[in-house]
Formats: structure tokens, sequence, C-alpha cells
């Protein structure tokens, strides 16, 4: 096994990959909703088997991590960026697992009865099951970034859960605010571990632990434990923001009996844990996380005891008592790593079988209102005693477990030498004020008599109730048996988070001594509080009214909003709409890089002499200027039109002069091509009044365009007058005859050397074609294209010959291109010339090639230009490898050799022809359908 | 001859610049084509102009001889051209279409339609 440290180990279970099940409950949960299909009211027992196994499991093979055998495995996922997914499971992995499984298959037959046979089920267990596979994930990973992955990966899925109702608002306002807490945090969480990464020169957190003296020395080490103990305490629902927990009781019950008690709000307290190691035990780390824990105990208590809802009531307690847990692991002792861990028990099981029994009270009296219910024992003696055992492990009475916990955690306030008396009053207000909670939850709707008992809208099922019954019992049983159930485990947690070599004896009875006394001090202020409930319940109303203002919610909710509408001013001053803005952006943006280029590489320009003018050049230098130049100073639109046709026109004469056939072809074809789109495009557009009227405007226009040209100019002589060492296309040429058969340079660049690149341009072609289509698709629909009549005579007589003519011609442009000027690109647009001249002369015929429509020469053109990449991938075992078969010798073509850049070059031909049919298929259609309204060319 | 075709693509580049810094459609559309025109033509001068001679190896030689020009810049534009067009033609289609839709010509008119 990869990375096993301490040598081949006994257990058989560690040949099995614990990833194996993260990914079947993954798996599992795109099954479920089918198998929530069956119209059977006990689907959740069913769907509790996989949970069960999975608990089964990790109990029978971690009983050996308990020993402090490592369990270790590692499934390679991006091992070029030392990212595998890396399974570890620790002890308090394990034991994270344990209550992943355990209370997840607990309330997922509660959930199967919770919601019957609602149509929704299907879903809730879909999100159920991959959030459990996503803590899971967590409980088990020890690569940091994985680790990150299964993080957000709880926070995406408990958005889908909280906001399960999603037809209510509040649901989905609660939803996103505990998504961007969460997912705030985790972002923040996300830079911890990258600067960890840096500073640690690892992922792992075996190898970060034992590099432990290095990352505490940094100069990082305060920054990185922020961030870490930032993500944790979002996640966990620490003040300031605590908050997003009470809102999330928008989700139904079953969601915060499993994420709210036992899950998802104590991953933060088991990041805390886990880095205990590696981050732990500097006097940032205990101020900082003592104050935070202590400051949201306290203040989630109090604000409990204020409330009616029963949810809201454990919800507050939940953000008490993850608050304890962040003190205690704040303390410096091993003793509070035990009580931390203890309580961790104590609270899951307790506030589990609650937040059920809250769920069960709600649907069989249709209210949760705690001053509401009274007298319930009768009616459901089993739940009634279940939460009685819940509510004594909640106050700490003997024998519950609960006793130990708070024993242990008065200890430790009396213990500690850092914090003095200060924190013990904190936790004695808490725990009173738990007891209050738990007197209201568990205690008052069962014995409460208010002279007539309440009636029941329904009565619980079985599947209701097991879960509250095994979790209270559990409190009952680990108390009395402590050591026999926990005693090894306790050991090996507290071992992991304080790195040290302990054994732990836990027992129930302490003996008479000050703690106990502390104890029932506690248990009395309780009783006191309760007593006055209905007084705090109006104290509660009066600072709800008062203020609300305050409000966690509100607050966020109010910044949240002020950066929308932040987000909105600064999108609309910048963002303003106006074209020519954004160009003088870009434009300006453009010369000042222009000019730092020039600054940073001064290249020695040369001003070449004009030396050997040629007479033809400087014609078509005349031609090219002068067009462009009246093209500024017409006032019509076709003149403009023609004039841009002079440009190009020049352009490739240029280029013909200087040794560009192919370039001089391809201009040639493409002008044409723009006059004729340009001629399409001429109907109902405005004519050409400048329409930049006032003087300042036209200024900076000119200042712009005049800097743009200099730089332009400057840039092109600069360019002349660098000389290359050894410019690239040399070996090219050298290489050109020999290994790609061919003698046009620029076709063998673009058919083989660099395939790839003309791939990749031809693809954008075909998405700017595709996308042309769309929109004049979509807007002229609804036109019906009215059948329109042949053309002149004279036309159709002279199409009827050239047009065949030009196809073959394009054919024998194609198929020569490799060695004399042609090509796929030249062919192609022959070739749709010669279709669009049909179709000018007979355009009531559909635009076809060989039968083919537009959209599908251009889809086989891509695809040839694809496939013929892939047999390159069998020789060199690389994409777009040229592959070579015969050599024929054809009259008039020449040498004809086969293989995967003739393939290529065909697909670009087809390619070509279809998008410039395409083009001139939707310009003219669209024409066609707005020629209603006529506009005159002027 | 360098000098006047440095001077060429300047002119061509400015025009260009110039039109598309209006505020009528038809003449934004003009100066993108005329910038796609001094783009490639800054490409290929460059490579250098080499003396004339065109980029394809002679019969019977192996190579290409001396004082050819870059058969590389020439690949780049011949892709450059096709492309410009197809970016021009979607442009154009754009450009029609947002006229379309608001009946107006001028730019700044249609930004605060769009308000």
């Amino acid at each position: 096994m990869p990375g096993d440290r301490r040598g081949p180990s006994t257990m058989s279970f560690d040949q099995f990959n614990p990833a194996w099940v993260v990914l079947l409950i993954f798996a599992a949960a795109f099954l479920a909703p089918v198998l929530a299909r069956v119209p059977q009211k006990n689907v959740g027992w069913l769907l509790a088997v996989l949970p069960a196994l999975a608990f089964a499991f990790f109990a029978v093979g971690g009983v050996s991590v308990w020993q402090e055998e490592t369990w270790r495995s590692s499934i390679e996922w991006a091992p070029a960026v030392g990212v595998n997914w890396d399974v570890w499971v620790t002890p308090l992995g394990l034991f994270l697992a344990l209550l992943v499984t355990g209370i997840g298959a607990l309330i997922t037959i509660f959930a199967g009865a919770y919601f019957g046979d609602s149509p929704h089920r299907g879903r809730f267990f879909l999100n159920l099951y991959l959030f459990m596979g996503a803590m899971l994930g967590l409980a088990v990973t020890e690569n940091l970034i994985v680790f990150f992955v299964f993080w957000e990966l709880t926070s995406i899925s408990s958005y889908l859960l909280i906001g399960f109702n999603h037809s209510k608002t509040e649901a989905r306002k609660s939803a996103l605010d505990a998504l961007l807490v969460t997912g705030g945090g985790g972002l923040v969480l996300l830079a911890g571990i990258l600067l960890l990464g840096q500073v640690g020169g690892s992922f792992l957190l075996g190898e970060l632990i034992e590099n432990r003296d290095a990352v505490h020395a940094h100069p990082l080490y305060a920054a990185i434990l922020i961030c870490f103990i930032v993500g944790a305490v979002t996640k966990s629902a620490q003040f300031p923001f605590h908050f997003w927990l009470p809102g999330a009781m928008a989700a139904p019950a079953p969601v915060s009996a499993y994420l709210h008690s036992a899950t998802m709000v104590k991953a933060g307290v088991f990041l805390l844990a886990l880095l205990h190691p590696l981050l732990g035990d500097t006097p940032l780390w205990h101020y900082t996380l003592l104050a935070i824990g202590a400051i949201t105990m306290t203040l989630g208590a109090l604000i409990a005891v204020l409330q009616t809802d029963l949810k809201r009531l454990l919800a507050y307690t939940t953000v008490s008592a993850l608050g304890t847990l962040v003190m205690l692991l704040g303390f410096e002792d091993d003793l509070a790593a035990k009580a931390a861990v203890i309580f961790f028990i104590v609270h899951a099981l307790y506030k589990g079988a609650l937040f059920m029994i809250a769920g069960i009270l709600e649907k069989t009296t249709g209210t949760r209102d705690v001053s509401q219910l009274h007298g319930l024992m009768k009616s459901m003696p089993v739940l009634g005693i279940a939460a009685v055992f819940a509510a004594a492990s909640m106050s700490g009475i003997p024998p519950f477990i609960g006793f130990i916990s708070k024993e242990l955690l008065y200890q430790v306030k009396l213990e500690a030498p850092i914090t003095g008396w200060s924190l013990l009053v904190c936790g004695i207000v808490a725990n009173a004020a738990n007891i209050v909670v738990a007197l209201k939850v568990g205690v008052a709707p069962f014995l409460q008599s208010r002279g007539e008992d309440m009636t029941l809208k329904s009565k619980p099922s079985i599947g209701l109730v097991i879960g509250p019954v095994v979790l209270g019992l559990g409190s009952l049983i680990f108390g009395i048996f402590p050591q026999l159930i926990l005693g090894d485990a306790v050991t090996a947690l507290v071992n992991q988070i304080k790195v040290a070599d302990v054994t732990i004896k836990l027992k129930l009875w302490h003996g008479l001594n000050l703690v106990l006394l502390l104890s029932v001090v506690t248990v009395a202020l309780g009783f006191v509080g309760f007593a006055f409930r209905k007084r705090f319940w109006a104290l509660g109303r009066e600072i709800t009214k008062r203020a609300s203002h305050f409000e966690a919610t509100r607050i966020f909710r109010g910044l949240l909003q002020a950066v929308i509408q932040f987000a909105g001013l600064v999108t609309r001053t910048i963002q303003s709409g106006n074209l020519r803005q954004y160009a003088i952006c870009v434009l300006t943006a453009f010369l000042a890089l222009l000019v730092w280029a020039f600054v940073r590489l001064p290249i020695d320009m040369q001003i070449p002499d004009l030396g050997n003018l040629r007479f033809d050049v400087i014609l078509v230098f005349g031609l090219i200027a002068v067009g462009s130049v009246c093209m500024l100073l017409t006032r019509k639109r076709l003149t403009a039109v023609l004039f841009l046709g002079s440009v190009g026109f020049g352009i490739a004469a240029l280029f013909a002069l200087y040794g560009a056939p192919d370039l001089a072809i391809t201009q040639l074809l493409v002008e044409t091509l723009t006059l004729v789109l340009f001629a399409l495009a001429i109907y109902n557009l405005p004519s050409l009044p400048s329409a930049v009227e006032t003087k300042r405007p036209r200024i900076v226009s000119l200042v712009i365009s005049l800097a743009f040209g200099a730089g332009i100019t400057v840039l092109t002589l600069k360019a002349m007058s660098m000389q290359l060492e050894e410019p690239v296309a040399v070996e090219i040429a050298q290489r050109s005859v020999s290994e790609a058969y061919g003698r046009n340079v620029v076709n063998v660049i673009l058919v083989d050397f660099r395939s790839l690149d003309t791939l990749g341009e031809i693809a954008v072609l075909a998405i700017a074609a595709l996308g042309v289509a769309g929109m004049l698709r979509s807007a002229c629909s609804s036109v019906q294209v009215s059948s329109r009549a042949p053309s002149s005579a004279v036309l159709l007589a002279s199409a009827r010959f050239t047009a065949p003519a030009m196809i073959a011609f394009s054919i024998y442009l194609l198929l020569r291109g490799h060695n004399e000027p042609g090509g796929g690109f030249i062919g192609g647009l022959v070739g749709a010339m010669a279709v669009v001249l049909i179709h000018l002369a007979r355009p009531d015929l559909p635009l076809r090639f060989l039968k083919l429509s537009p959209r599908g020469l251009v889809a086989i053109g891509l695809g040839l230009a694809v496939v013929s990449g892939l047999p390159g991938l069998l020789g060199e075992g690389s994409f777009a490898a040229a592959a070579w078969g015969p050599a024929f010798d054809l009259p008039l073509i020449g040498k004809l050799k086969l293989g995967t850049p003739l393939i290529f070059d065909v697909g670009v031909y087809a390619l070509v022809l279809g998008i410039v049919l395409l083009l001139y298929d939707t310009m003219q259609m669209w024409n066609a359908s707005s020629r209603s309204q006529p506009q005159p060319i002027p | 001859m360098e000098l006047i075709i440095a001077l060429l693509n300047g002119t061509l580049a400015a025009v260009g610049v110039y039109l598309l810094l209006d505020r009528n459609l038809f003449r934004i559309l003009l100066g993108l084509a005329l910038l796609a025109q001094a783009a490639n033509l800054l490409v290929f001068t460059s490579a250098g102009l080499g003396d004339g001679s065109t980029p394809i190896i002679p019969k019977g030689a192996e190579t290409l001889p001396a004082g050819h020009p870059d058969p590389l810049a020439q690949a780049l534009v011949l892709t450059a051209i096709v492309i410009s067009f197809g970016v021009l033609a979607f442009c154009i289609t754009l450009l029609k279409q947002a006229h379309q839709r608001s009946g107006q010509s001028d730019v700044m008119a249609l930004a605060k339609s769009q308000r």
C-alpha cells in the first residue's frame, strides 16, 4: 500500500480503499431518485442499508485505527501537479466517518417516514446522499486540495438541502445566506491551503505535520492560520458568522437533524482538530479560538433562551455548542482535547435526537411553538422517553454521557492557566441556558400537563421514532459504559489532536468535588431559568422588536444588497453601451502598450533609402492610399464600398508583386465576396451622414487615428529592421520536400507543419458563420420566403457553362495546392463562387453543392479536418502528425501524394465552401424577407 | 520601397481607426474592414519583402533559393484573410440586427436605447 509508513498492517480491511465507499455513495445518490419512486412507504429503510453498511465497514475496519495503525491508500488523479486522492483514515477521520454514516443511516430511515409518499422525496435523497458522500470524502481525505473539493461539495449540497422547499422565498434566501457564508469561507480556506502548500512544500497533511517547525517559523504562518480559522468558523457558524445556521432552519426536519447537529457544522471543528498538530499551540491559535468560541458559546445560549420556536431554540444551542467546541480546541492542555472529543459525541447524540423529535412534534401536532406543546407523553410514550433521555444528556444529568462531558468542561476551565475564572462564568451561564432549552424541548412538551391533552393529527410511525430512540438510548449506554465503548477511541483522538502519547480513562463518577458542586449549581440555575421562561419570551419579543436593525441576518443581507448595488454602479459607469468609448479605450491601451514596447525593446530602426522605386508598385500604392482616403470623404455608401474594394484589390496586387501568389489569389476572392456581402448588407442600412457633428469628438478621433497610424508605421519599420539569427522559415523550407512532399511551402505549413493552428482557425470561421446564420435565422424565421423567378436568360446561359468549369477548376486548385499556388482555402472560395453564380441565375433552386447543404458542408469539412489528425495518434503518438501513403502521377495536376494532409486540405475546402454559402444564403434570405420595405441605394 | 510600404500601412490603419470611431454604424463596418487589411499587410511586410520570388521550391531543388520571402508569414496571413472575412460578416450581421431592432444608426443613440 503506498504511503504506509508503519510497515504492512495486519488488517485485511486496509486492502479495501475507503475512497470506493465514498464513490459508491455518490453513485447511489443518482440511483436514489429511481429507488424512491418505488411506491413503498418504507423506502427509507431500503435506502438506509448503504449508510448502515458503510458504518459497519468503518466500525470493523477501523478497530485497528484506534490502536494507531495507519490506513492509507491513494488514487491517481492529476499526478503531474501533485494532486492525487490520497486517503488517510486517521482516528479523527474515522470518528467523523462513523458519525456521518451512523447518524446518516438513522436520518435516512427518518426522512423516508417523514416525507411519506411526497413526490419530492427522490430529489431529497439525491441531495442527502451527495451531502453524505461529500462529508465522508472530507473525513478520509489527506490531500488538502482534494479535501477542499469535498469541503465545497458539502457547501453546495447543503445549499440544495436548505433550499429544499424552494417555493418559499425564505428558504431560498436562507440557503443563499448559508452558501455565501460557507462558500466565501471556503475561498479563504483555499487561499490558506495554497499558502500552506507553498510554505510547507506539500499538500499532504502527514508530510506537512512533519514539517511543522518550518511552517511555524515562516512569516506567513499568521496569514495561513487566519485563513484556516476563517474557513472553519464560517462553516461551524461561529460569531460573527453564526446567523446562517438559525436561518438554515427553513430546511425540512431531516436536514436540520443531519446537517446541523452532527455533520456539516462540525466540519469546521473537525478541520481545526485535524490541523491542530500542524498549526496549533501558538498564542495566536489559543487566544483567537478561545475568544471566538467563548463569545459564540455565551451568545448562542443566551439567544436560545429567548426563543419559542422549537427549531430555532435548537439552532441557537447548536451555535452555542459549536462555540464550546472551538473554545475547547483553543485550550492548551490534553484535558481540553478530551473534553472536546467527548462533547463532540455527546452533542451529536442528543442534538440529532432532539432535532428529529422537533420534526416529529411539528408533523404530529402542527406547531413548533414550545409554549403551545404540552401533555404528549400519553400519546407518544416511547418518543417521550427518548426525548427525556436526550434532554437529560443535554443537561448533564448522571448517568447520561452528557454528565461526563460537562464535568470535563468545568474541570478544563478550572484548571486553565490562561483564562482564569472568566470562561468558567461564561460556561456556567451557557450550560444553565442549555438546561432551560433541554427542559423546554425535551421535557415540557411531554410531561407538562395543562388540563386537556393535545390531540395528534397522526401517530408517528416506527420509522420516525427509531432515530430518536437509538440516539437517546445511546446517550444512556455511552454514559454507563464510557470506557468500554469510547476509551480506545478517545485515547487515539486525543493523541492525534495533541500529538501526545497518553492513555485516557473514562468514568462517570469522579466523586464529590468542586466540579460536581458547579454541576449542581448549574442544574439549579437551569430550573430557575425554566420557571421564568415566560419572562424570557416576553424579553425576546421586546428585543426582536427594538433591536431588529442589529440582527446579523439583516446586516448581512444589507451588506449583500450594497455590494450588488455597487457592482451595478460600476457596471453602468464602465459599460456605458457606447461603442465609441469602448473603441477609444482599446485603442489607447494598444497605443500605450506599443510605446512601452518601443521603449523596452530598443531595436535600431533603419530608415531605408527609397532606392530602386518600381513604377508598378507605386501605382498600386496610389490605388490603395487614394481608395482609403476617398472612403473617408465620400457621403455615399455604395461609393465607400467600391473604394473599399479598390483598397482590397490593391493589396492583392501588392501580394502578387511581392512573391505571394497564394495570398494574392485568396485576397482577390475574399475581396469579391466582401463586396457581395456589403452589397447584400447595404439594403436598409442607414445612409452615411457623419454622425460626429460636433468639433471635439472629431478632434479626438483625428488625434487617436493619426497616433495609431504613426505607431503602425514605426512598428512596420522596426519589424522589418529586426534581423533574426535563423528564421524558422529556413528550417521549414528545408524539410518541406523531404518530409512533407510539397513544394508550395505556404500550403505545406498550413496543412502539415502547422495544421493544428489551421484547425483552430477554421473552427473560428465555422463558429462565426454559424453565429451569423443563427442571428439571421432568428430574425427572419417568421417570414416566408416567396419563390423567386429565375433571373435573366443571359446570366442563366453563361452560368450553365462557367459554373461547372469553375467547380472543376476549384478542385484542380485544391489538388495541386501542395506544389503550386492553390489549396483548400483558394479552391473552396472558387467553388463557392461557382455555386453562388448558379444560385444567382436560378434563385428558385435551393443552395446546394453535390446535394449538400451549407451546414452539412461545414460539418463535413470540420469533421474531415479533425479525423485527418487521428492517424497521427497511432504513429508518432501526437495529434495531427502527418501520415503518408502512395503517390500518383496525374495529368495536369502532376504528382499527388496521398496522406492525411490531403484529407485535411479537402476538409478545409469543404468548410470554406460551406461557410461562404452559409453566409450568402442567410444574407440573401434576410434581404428577401425584408424587401417588403425596400430602401433605395443612394 | 520599405519606407513607402510602412507609410501605406500607417495610412490604412489611421483611416481605419478614424472610421471605427465614427458614430455611424456603416462607417464603423468600413473601418473594421480597413483595419483588418492593415493588420494583414503589417504581418506580411514585417517578415521582410524578399526579392519578388515566390515561396515555391523549384523543380529539382531541395529547398527555397536565397532571397525568398518568408512562407510562414504568408501562411499566417492567408488564414487571417479568410478569418477577417468571417469576422466581418459576423459584425455586419450584428450591426444590422442592432439597427433593425432599435431603428438607430447612431451608436450613441443605440447605447441610450439599450438602457
